[in-house]
Formats: C-alpha cells, structure tokens, sequence
C-alpha cells in the first residue's frame, strides 16, 4: 500500500508543479493545487461523477470545505450539499433524492426501515462531525470558572440567580465570586446545539434538569438570540451572562471547565473526541453502522461530554456504480486526517480519533457498487 | 392668443386619441399596470391561504404533536395570540416615540430651519429611509443596546413602582422597548418625509393671516399648520406603523423572544413580532410547521390591512377639517 501511495503522491506533486507552473505565480491556484494533493493521496483514484446530499445544518460550514477540498482534489466530480436539516435530509434520503445524508439524530426504526428500502441493503450512520460545545460566560474577575453538571442545570433553569450561590462556591473553592445576578442565554432558533445541550443536562444533572431534551429552548421569559453569533454576541454585551455555544466561536469569553467524574474538563478538540470513543455503540444495528449511545454522564477521565454528533449516512450498496464510487471517494476523504483537519479550521470540529477512521475506512470498504 | 387656442385643439385632439397607437398602448399598458397591483395582492393572499390551510383545519392536538415548537398545550389561536401582542405592542412603542419627534424634525426643516438648511437636512433624513433593515438591528444590537442598558437600569431602578417597568433590568437590554427604539428610528424617515410635505402645502394666506393678528411663530404652527396637517400626519404615522408592524431582521437581532401576553419593558422573553418569529422558526422547519408559520403570516396581512384601512377611514373622516382635499 506504502510505495503505491508515495508513487501516486509523486505523480500528483509533479502534476501539481506543472499547473502551478501552468498559472505562472498566481499564489491561489497554487495553494489550492496543493491542497487537492493532499486529499487525492487518501484516496483509490480520481472519481468524476455528480452526487448531491442533504440535512443538517450543523454540518454545513464543514460540507462546504470538505466539498471544495475534494472537488480540487477530483475536478470532474461535483458535490452538492443542502442544508435543509436533519429530518429533511433523512426523508430525502429515504425517497432515494440524494446519495447521501447529514443528520444530528440516528434514523428512527420508520426511517431506517424506508432507507433500507432505497438503499436494497443496509443504511448506516457514520459519526464523521463532532463539534464541541463550550459553556462561555462573562463575568468580570472570574477567570477559571469550574461548573458540575448539577450546578450548570440549576443556572440554566433558572433556580441558581447569583453568582455567589453556595452551589457555585462548591464547585469553585478559590475563586472570589461577585454577587450580582445570573443570566443565562439561550438560542431563540431551533437548533441541535440546543438539543445536545439539553441531552447532556437532563442525562447527567438528573433532577436538577427536569426538562425533556429538546431542539427548542423549554423555559420561556429567558435571554436568548438566535445563532450561535446571536448567543456570544449576546454574552459578550451583557453582565454576568453564562450561555452555550459552539466551542470554535467563543473567542474571548471565558469557557467553563464542566465536572467529570472527580476532575473539572476543560474543552479540547481531543477530549471532545474521547467521549465518542469512550461510548457504546447504539444497539441492533446492522455491522459497519457506527452509531452511538453518546455517553453523556460519563465518568472517564479526559473527556469532554458536550458535544454534537453528526452523522453521515450512506448505503452499504449503491446500484448506481458512478454514484456509488463518488459516495465511497468523497466520504472516504471526509473521514482522512486531512478531511478533519479541514472541518475543524473551517467550522472548529474536533477531528475524530484514528480508532474511529479505521473503523470507518472498514465500512467503506464494505460498500458494494453496482449489483 | 395662442394659450387659449391650445388647450381647444388639444381637447378636440382627446377625441381622436383612441385611434392613435401611442395613446392605445400607454392606456392599456397603464391600465395593465393597475390590475397587475391587485392581482399581485389577490395571489399573496390567495398564497397565504392555501398555505396556512392544513394548519387550521388539523385538530389542535394533532397539531402540538406534530409540530414541536409549538409548546404544550397551545393551539393555533393561542400561539398566534401573543404573537398578534407582541408585534402591535413592538410598533405601538416605536410609534409613540417617532411620531412626536417626526413632527418636531418636520416643522423645523417646514417653518424655522434656514431655507439652505432644510434642503439638506430633508435630504440627510430621507436618507436614512434608504439604510437596509439589517443595518439598524446590527446598529441597535451593537451600538445602542450597551449605552441603552444605564438608562434602562435607571428607569428600573426609580420608575420600577410602575408594573412597565419592573426591574431589574435586562442585561443586555433585549427587551421590546429596545425593539420599540430601534424600530421608532427605521419609522422615523417615512413619519418626517410625508409630514413635511404636508406641512408644506399649509396655504400661505392662512400662516400670514394667523401672523398679522399677533400670533407668534408657534402659535401660528399650532393655529394654521397643525389643523390644516392633521390627516396628513395621520396618515404618515400609519404608514410608519405599517412598516413597523412588519420589520423582521432589526427586530429579530435585537429581542429576546417570548410568547406572553406581558407589558413589562424591560425584562427579556416576554415578547415576540410575527414577522421576526417566521424568520427564526422557518429555517428548521419543515411540513405543518411551516404552515403555522405561514398562518401567522396570513395574521399579520390582516392587521397590515386593518391598519392601513384604519388610516384611510380616518383620513378620509379628517378631510372635511382640513381642507387638504
């Protein structure tokens, strides 16, 4: 596999050097030459083809830099992606309209039942976007705030209102807490950063969080905005404000550290990683699919349990040979070192781990093309 | 003479018109024109209808199940209800506190500015209609919302006896009164511009007579002009408030939603606008959702037009006062 690989990486660093030199000293040509080069050495060959996908919109910001990456890396191939979310994209998929689907949720047994209709085979779900999510605050002399899960609950529910509760001095031995109210904010928009915030605080505060988890924020007469910029630019212009976001657009704010087990986490894109290798995979689900239980409550030391999981999904059989090699070649570059690396500069992903790329690369190989 | 003769070969000229093939295309062009506007509202509402159908007639429980941000146990009605508040509230607070300052900024460029004065100065305003919805919200959520938070705290702090304006005050203030501000400045050009021109036409021969009786300046304005304008700022508030009642993006980047039926200016969550609810509910949704959202699109035609029929009845109840007509 090696030589193959150097081999073809030569022949392609040299065809690179011919455009480059083809565009004479144009800087962008060059740089995106080379960033096809990279992506095309993971790959079996250079597809041509047209698939289109659909769903979450989670996965948008990164969709579009995978698609440029691979499309620089296979010119006659063209991708699209629409973001018309999750549940859109799934019933698309199942009605055979797109090669392939993003989505935040796992099919329900209805959905999977239709997706194996359209696919004559298995569909699976593989975990290729997770993107963390960072509790900012801002709250002046407080640098290292140290959250449990318990506490965070009350915040967000309204039954912690100060800062210098004896609920957050437990949590925060030697920090000098001021005493002035407690804003929470929240998204004003249906998102899935809403739903798995809500997921991980009704799975591991237990009655502190009596609410059922929900895309929609359950408290009304709160401070909310709509989108992730809404929600830290909100934070940022208020006093004493504590919210949610994406972890790549917290900026300055002050991230809290959340309670694992005996220790307090702080986000990085490893530990966001950890947490979905450290969960069970979801039950009966036929081999090659890698959807999970994600382990919110977990315990284990290093992980991050606040994140977002998007999945890609895809047939395990395409009749469609042409569509069938684009699907393999495109999600097979989604799940390279490379892939990741470009979500997260894009969209501030945490790469997946290299256990979970193997486990993916076997389920792509297990994709049959043409019957 | 030559003036007289002309107007009676042009009026013999109208006869033959029909004929020419100018004549016929501009006329029906025109007329195509006129009908075209009607068709165009006709369909709208005809759209808005058929959209909105299957949310109406699903059963109320049917409808809480299937559509999840809905909430528990609301129906149509009373989704829509606070809603219907929240935006009437919202452009009621930007009109009290445009219209006033609108008819100051008219009288000043209509009767004291220096003439030089004026023409630039309804210029400066009329262009401030012309900066996109988008502008302001970011304006309002950006510059404004952290120099309103003082005030608001203040108003909380001393006034908090009157239930408006419970505190402790939002921080940062995204509050409907925020929203009241922000949408009374985007009113703001559209009140001054048609005030102005009313004012105006205020004939002369009244103002002068108002000042040979002794009247000073202002009571000439409060004698002669603001009689004689009274429909004509009606109508520009309305038309204000048309606009207000529809705004989306500045009220949408500025308020923290709600649905309430809840007076209090200061606290965040209690309100919401129709408009900006569509706005952030459509993106993710899909099937009945949308047609809840598109029912509470039909809604807010409706108010458009009761308001805007509003005006014209009132106008036209004015007209004898005024003398406009």
């Amino acid at each position: 596999m090696k030589p193959i690989r150097y081999g073809r990486l030569a022949a392609i660093v040299t065809a690179g050097a011919l455009a480059l030199s083809a565009c004479g000293n144009d800087p962008v040509s060059a740089g995106s030459n080379d960033g096809g080069n990279g992506g095309a050495s993971q790959e079996q060959a250079a597809v041509a083809g047209e698939i289109a996908g659909a769903g979450a919109s989670s996965q948008e910001a990164a969709m579009q830099a995978w698609i440029a990456g691979f499309q620089s890396a296979n010119p006659d191939a063209t991708i699209t992606y629409e973001a018309s979310g999750s549940g859109a994209g799934r019933t698309q998929f199942g009605e055979g309209a797109v090669a392939f689907a993003g989505s935040d949720a796992v099919m329900d047994d209805e959905e999977q039942a239709t997706a194996n209709e359209r696919c004559g085979g298995e569909a699976i779900h593989l975990p290729l976007y997770i993107s963390p999510i960072a509790v900012i605050y801002n709250l002046d002399g407080v640098e290292d705030l140290q959250l449990s899960p318990a506490t965070l609950a009350g915040i967000f529910n309204g039954k912690i209102t100060t800062w210098n509760a004896p609920e957050i001095a437990a949590d925060n031995p030697d920090a000098s807490l001021p005493s002035g109210p407690i804003r929470p904010v929240n998204r004003s928009d249906e998102s899935g950063t809403t739903e798995n915030f809500t997921e991980y605080l009704a799975a591991a505060a237990g009655a502190a969080w009596p609410h059922e988890p929900s895309g929609d924020w359950p408290i009304q007469g709160t401070q909310s905005a709509q989108g992730t910029s809404g929600v830290v630019q909100t934070v940022e212009g208020g006093q004493g404000t504590i919210g949610y976001a994406d972890a790549s657009k917290a900026g300055d704010l002050g991230v809290a550290k959340i309670k694992v087990g005996e220790n307090y986490v702080e986000y990085s894109a490893a530990a966001a990683a950890k947490v979905v290798d450290e969960s069970a995979r979801v039950e009966g689900r036929p081999e090659h699919d890698l959807a999970i239980e994600l382990q919110r409550d977990t315990t284990a030391e290093g992980t991050y349990p606040i994140v977002l999981v998007s999945y890609t999904i895809v047939c395990l059989n395409y009749d469609d040979a042409a569509q069938g090699d684009v699907v393999k070649a495109f999600v097979g570059y989604l799940a390279s070192a490379e892939g990741q690396a470009q979500a997260e500069q894009a969209a501030g992903s945490a790469p997946i781990s290299d256990a979970l790329r193997s486990e993916v690369e076997s389920a792509l190989d297990a994709i049959s093309v043409g019957s | 003479m030559t003036t007289t003769g002309e107007p009676a070969t042009s009026r013999s000229g109208r006869q033959r018109v029909p004929q020419r093939p100018g004549d016929l295309v501009f006329s029906y062009s025109a007329k195509t024109a006129g009908v075209l506007i009607l068709v165009i509202l006709a369909a709208v509402a005809a759209f808005l209808i058929v959209q909105a159908w299957p949310a109406i007639q699903t059963d109320s429980t049917e409808l809480a199940e299937r559509v999840s941000w809905l909430g528990q146990g609301r129906t149509l009605l009373s989704y829509v209800g606070p809603l219907v508040f929240g935006t009437v509230l919202a452009a009621l607070l930007a009109l009290i506190i445009a219209t006033p300052v609108a008819i100051g900024v008219a009288l000043f460029i209509s009767h004291y500015a220096p003439r030089r004065l004026a023409q630039v100065f309804g210029y400066v305003i009329d262009l401030l209609a012309a900066i996109p919805s988008v502008v302001y919200g970011l304006w309002g959520a950006l510059w404004l919302m952290p120099k309103l938070y003082p005030v608001f705290n203040w108003l909380a702090e001393n006034l908090g006896f009157i239930p408006i304006f419970e505190g402790p005050a939002a921080s940062p203030p995204r509050t409907i009164l925020t929203a009241g501000i922000v949408l009374a400045v985007m009113i703001l050009p559209i009140i001054t511009a048609v005030s102005r021109e009313v004012f105006f036409q205020t004939p002369t021969l009244h103002e002068e007579a108002a000042l040979a009786l002794g009247a000073t300046r202002w009571e000439m304005i409060r004698m002669a002009v603001l009689p004689f304008a009274r429909s004509g700022v009606i109508s520009a508030a309305m038309l204000g408030l048309g606009r207000a009642l529809g705004e989306t993006m500045a009220v949408a980047m500025v308020l923290s939603p709600g649905l309430t039926y809840s007076f209090l200016l200061l606290q965040p969550g209690q309100q919401q606008n129709i408009a900006a609810n569509i706005a952030l509910k459509f993106p993710e949704s899909s099937g009945l959702g949308v047609n809840v959202l598109i029912f509470t699109g039909l809604v807010l035609f409706l108010i458009t037009l009761v308001v805007n029929m509003l005006a014209r009845w009132i106008v036209s109840r004015r007209a004898e006062f005024s003398g406009a007509n």
